[in-house]
């Protein structure tokens, strides 16, 4: 494929090359317009070919995405866009393969392939659009959303309890994970770049606002009043401070994280957790990811951890490029005759 | 001691033992020696879906039959002449289907108290007469095989494995076959195992020996060389030939394969085979379940390779929603479906043929694929090449039918040269001007662009289409436009395919119409009944969707058309709404193939006795 390889002639790629000319028919006020906007921004400078882009997605709103990249893009059926993306990066290595996807596609029937391909370590970069809540199906609960919820169809309050996306990709080691905003396009271009720059399964959980169903859900995250007390943004090599001030830090002891007021005096920032975003263990990770369900800790942003192992599809055109060096490249009549045989006169 | 040698034309075998006796492998070697030794033969394997069920039992037995002939066979033969019994269980379960006056080879030291009771039985049947009119020849098998390998440091348990060897070899000198073929399997089956490699060739000797030297038997049987076509052949699976077929697809076509699958019975074999060959460049990916099997094979045609999706009928409904998404996509893809006893789990490792209604028409929506469906073991290998031609050059997914029988039978396959196969190559669109993602060629298939081409970047989905544009199109008229075409594009194909071929008269009173495993069976009692002066002629249909264009017409050059098939009457619904022609239906749905006596039977009730 190595034809394929050569870059588009001409001047450098902008934001205009990744744009198409199709009305973007997502709710005027829809947090996926930022995210369309921010990966546009970015591809121009990922140093990938634009006819090497993929954009594969399931079903649901987040995966009209691939219609509004001009790029080679698949809109699949619902849940199955990792399985898609992953037979496209198999067969194909030297693409660019990404998925656009939402919590009810990627969490509740593509949670399989999800899964899958993160244990896998399929070179993907998924973009999962949470906005805790079924859109395209006019507002049914999600696998994210809130205990106790209503919804249309839980006009007494979900029972369910929530997915927890990011502990469940690390639960299945997927070797990057990070989580963003819609509201942060800064901080979202960052994460984007971050991963594409990963060889390996990337997950990018973006908290999107969905304004018809479930609008505000992320508000107290996104709002400038609140934000600086309300999340915090992991930054490899730096410690856990958030706050207005600054002054809160987050605390370990033993595997009890606390917050602690760094105005007191009594403790400073030395004394608080230090993220390592190539932590060997997951064990910090994971106290990281269920922040979001513990009172008065701040929701991480940033990237839980990052780690190295071999790419699926790089293995498998590795194990056809060993074979064929001590087996020799296939010859199909001897491959027709490899059984015993017997000449008829 | 001197023994006569009488020369048969064919004979059929049934090796049966617990699951756990090797019968499988034992049958196999048996299969090999005798294709090597020219015969034409059919196989058919039979075993429990548990892989291990408890020794002695009646669930538990495995069987598998051989016919092999020194002329042309269709068939494994409908009932044994022999049958070699390595225990009660395996007696009891095989009895009912033998030959009158059959040879029953029993293991007489398997026939203990245990094992009686086991298999139901009150009294010894070795011993108690009921097997009276059948020539029953106890051999003290397991003893003889200890014997055997007497001195070798190997447990009893261990000792006792060797004894389908024994049994092997006995056959084999039996019906005068050599053992250098199996004892050159034993060389390299178990190079790692010194001990293990001894005691079986010993067993196998010992068979061999005790067969020459006991009075018992007094005559041993030849079958000559078959008249096959001149040529160079093998023996082959319908499952082998299937991969064996894709991968010469990908050869014919210049891209490479890719297999989505996900393991079930019968048809994790196809995976087996295509996951060996890597140098061929054939990527395999065993998928977390039956969805993400088509889907990854989908992504992998999307992006230029030759894909394919392997399944039975209970996978083939799971992906039914994918299959609409190539169709939809228009996208090239092979789904080969292994049917099955069905419905759900049913019988996983029993044969039938009832899921030709669920490839036709499974899916949600006008959602037409092609359907084909290969009639032997050896077709299979034709068919796979058949169903990869047309799903390129139609740009449609393409559903092979075979079945669990032709998957595990096996028969001679005359090896094709390179230069027989069909001319398939591929040429992906890489011009820019004039591209539209579902602007059709004169055979309505759209440009196949695939990523990495510059200028041609494109969006396809599961939503409607726009003619031409391919942008995503919610206009009715539309809608209705594209559905046509897609029917459209389907049906045109009966343009690339043989007419229906009919073998006898071509009009008269009856044809015997059939559609893929039912082949073997169909022909034998047709050859049989034309050679006996009856008057019928026989057809039979590969091309289940879209039919041969002359199919109507070959109906109605008949009074009559039976239609034999393992479901209850599939193909003859379909006939009846296609061609308005009342064809008779002859179903059975045992999980074995038709016998042709069953089949002989029926057409001798509609045109009478002779
Ligand atoms: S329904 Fe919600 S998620 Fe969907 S487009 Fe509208 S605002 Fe966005």
């Amino acid at each position: 494929m190595s034809a394929q390889e050569v870059k588009t002639e001409g001047a450098k790629l902008t934001v205009k090359d990744f744009q198409t000319p199709h009305d973007i028919r997502w709710c005027p006020g829809c947090g996926d317009y930022s995210i369309l906007a921010q990966m546009q921004r970015v591809s121009p400078d990922l140093n990938v070919a634009k006819e090497n882009f993929v954009w594969v997605s399931g079903i649901g709103c987040s995966s009209r995405f691939p219609y509004y990249m001009d790029t080679y893009g698949f809109h699949g059926i619902h849940g199955r866009a990792p399985a898609i993306a992953t037979g496209v990066k198999v067969a194909r290595p030297d693409l660019s393969v990404w998925v656009a996807t939402g919590d009810g596609d990627l969490l509740s029937i593509g949670g399989n392939h999800f899964i899958h391909a993160c244990r896998r370590n399929v070179d993907l970069k998924i973009l999962l659009f949470n906005n805790r809540i079924y859109g395209l199906t006019k507002g049914q609960f999600s696998p994210t959303s809130e205990k106790g919820k209503k919804t249309k169809s839980t006009p007494y309050g979900a029972i369910d309890h929530p997915f927890n996306p990011v502990a469940v990709a690390l639960g299945v080691d997927t070797t990057f994970i990070a989580r963003t905003m819609d509201r942060d396009a800064k901080h979202m271009q960052l994460m984007m770049n971050r991963a594409a720059a990963h060889k390996g399964t990337a997950l990018i959980e973006v908290y999107q606002n969905c304004n018809i169903f479930n609008d505000g859900a992320y508000e107290h995250l996104t709002e400038k009043d609140q934000k600086p007390d309300t999340t915090v943004f992991l930054e490899h090599g730096k410690p856990l401070i958030f706050g207005k001030n600054k002054d809160k830090g987050i605390r370990l002891n033993g595997f009890t994280p606390a917050v602690v007021d760094l105005s007191s005096g009594q403790f400073t920032a030395d004394d608080c957790w230090v993220h390592d975003e190539f932590d060997k263990s997951p064990v910090r990770a994971t106290i990281l990811s269920h922040f979001t369900e513990m009172e008065d800790f701040p929701v991480p942003f940033g990237i839980f951890r990052q780690t190295t192992k071999n790419t699926y599809d790089g293995d498998v055109q590795q194990q056809i490029d060993d074979i064929t060096k001590s087996q020799g490249k296939g010859d199909l009549m001897k491959l027709f005759t490899s059984a015993n045989t017997w000449e008829v006169k | 001691m001197e023994k006569d040698v009488q020369v048969l034309e064919d004979v059929t075998v049934r090796f049966a033992g617990d699951s756990g006796d090797g019968m499988q492998l034992t049958g196999s070697q048996f299969t090999n020696t005798t294709a090597l030794a020219g015969n034409d033969l059919s196989t058919l394997p039979d075993y429990p879906a548990e892989i291990r069920a408890p020794a002695g039992t009646l669930y538990g037995v495995s069987g598998f039959q051989l016919h092999f002939s020194s002329s042309d066979i269709q068939t494994p033969g409908d009932s044994p002449d022999v049958l070699v019994a390595m225990n009660p269980a395996a007696l009891k379960v095989n009895l009912r289907d033998l030959k009158k006056n059959a040879t029953i080879i029993a293991n007489e030291n398997a026939f203990d108290s245990k094992n009686l009771k086991l298999a139901e039985y009150e009294t010894n049947p070795l011993e108690d007469k009921s097997l009276e009119g059948y020539n029953v020849i106890p051999v003290p098998l397991t003893k003889l095989t200890h014997a055997a390998l007497d001195g070798l440091t190997l447990s009893m348990k261990e000792k006792d494995r060797c004894k389908n060897f024994f049994a092997l070899g006995l056959m084999f000198w039996l019906y005068s076959k050599p053992l250098e073929p199996t004892i050159e399997w034993i060389e390299e089956k178990f190079k790692k195992n010194e001990t293990v490699k001894e005691a079986n060739k010993r067993a196998l000797h010992a068979g061999y020996g005790y067969g020459d030297t006991t009075e018992i038997f007094t005559t041993r049987y030849e079958v000559e060389p078959a008249k096959l076509t001149p040529g160079l052949y093998r023996n082959l699976s319908g499952n082998e030939a299937v991969a064996l077929g894709l991968v010469a697809a990908s050869h014919q076509a210049g891209i490479p394969l890719f297999l989505g699958s996900y393991p079930i019975t019968p048809a994790s074999d196809i995976l087996h085979e295509l996951s060996r060959y890597k140098n061929f460049g054939v990527k395999t990916v065993q998928a977390e379940d039956e969805i993400a099997g088509i889907c990854v094979a989908i992504g992998a045609s999307f992006s230029g390779s030759l894909a394919a999706t392997t399944t039975s009928g209970p996978g083939l409904a799971l992906k039914m929603e994918a299959v609409g998404l190539s169709v939809m996509t228009e996208l090239p893809l092979v789904i080969v479906d292994v049917q099955r006893g069905g419905p759900s789990t049913g019988l996983p490792t029993k044969t039938e043929q009832a899921d030709l209604f669920q490839a036709m028409y499974g899916r949600n929506g006008e959602s037409p694929v092609c359907v084909l469906a290969a009639s032997t073991p050896g077709d299979c290998f034709h068919m796979a090449v058949e169903a990869s031609r047309l799903a390129l050059k139609y740009m449609t997914p393409v559903i092979l039918l075979t079945d669990g029988y032709l998957a595990n039978g096996s028969e001679p396959w005359k090896i094709p040269a390179i230069e027989e196969l069909p001319e398939m190559k591929v040429t992906f669109r890489t011009e820019k001007e004039g591209f539209f993602p579902y602007l059709r060629d004169e055979n309505y298939a759209r440009p196949w662009a695939i990523p990495g081409t510059p200028g041609l970047e494109h969006r396809i989905g599961g939503l409607e289409k726009a003619n031409i544009t391919g942008h995503v199109s919610y206009d009715t008229k539309n809608h209705d436009f594209m559905v046509r075409t897609r029917a459209k594009k389907v049906k045109h194909i009966e343009n690339d395919i043989p007419d229906l071929e009919v073998r006898g008269e071509k009009s008269g009173d009856l044809l015997i119409l059939g559609w893929g495993g039912t082949y073997g069976a169909i022909t034998e009692t047709v050859t049989r009944l034309l050679s006996k002066g009856y008057k019928l002629s026989q057809a039979h249909l590969k091309y289940l969707n879209p039919m041969p264009k002359n199919t109507g017409e070959v109906l109605k050059r008949f009074k009559q058309v039976l239609v034999p098939e393992i479901n209850l009457g599939q193909l003859a619904y379909i006939l009846r709404a296609e061609y308005l022609y009342p064809v008779e239906s002859l179903t059975k749905v045992e999980g074995l193939p038709f016998k042709s006596s069953e089949i002989e039977e029926k057409i001798i009730s509609m045109i009478g006795g002779k």
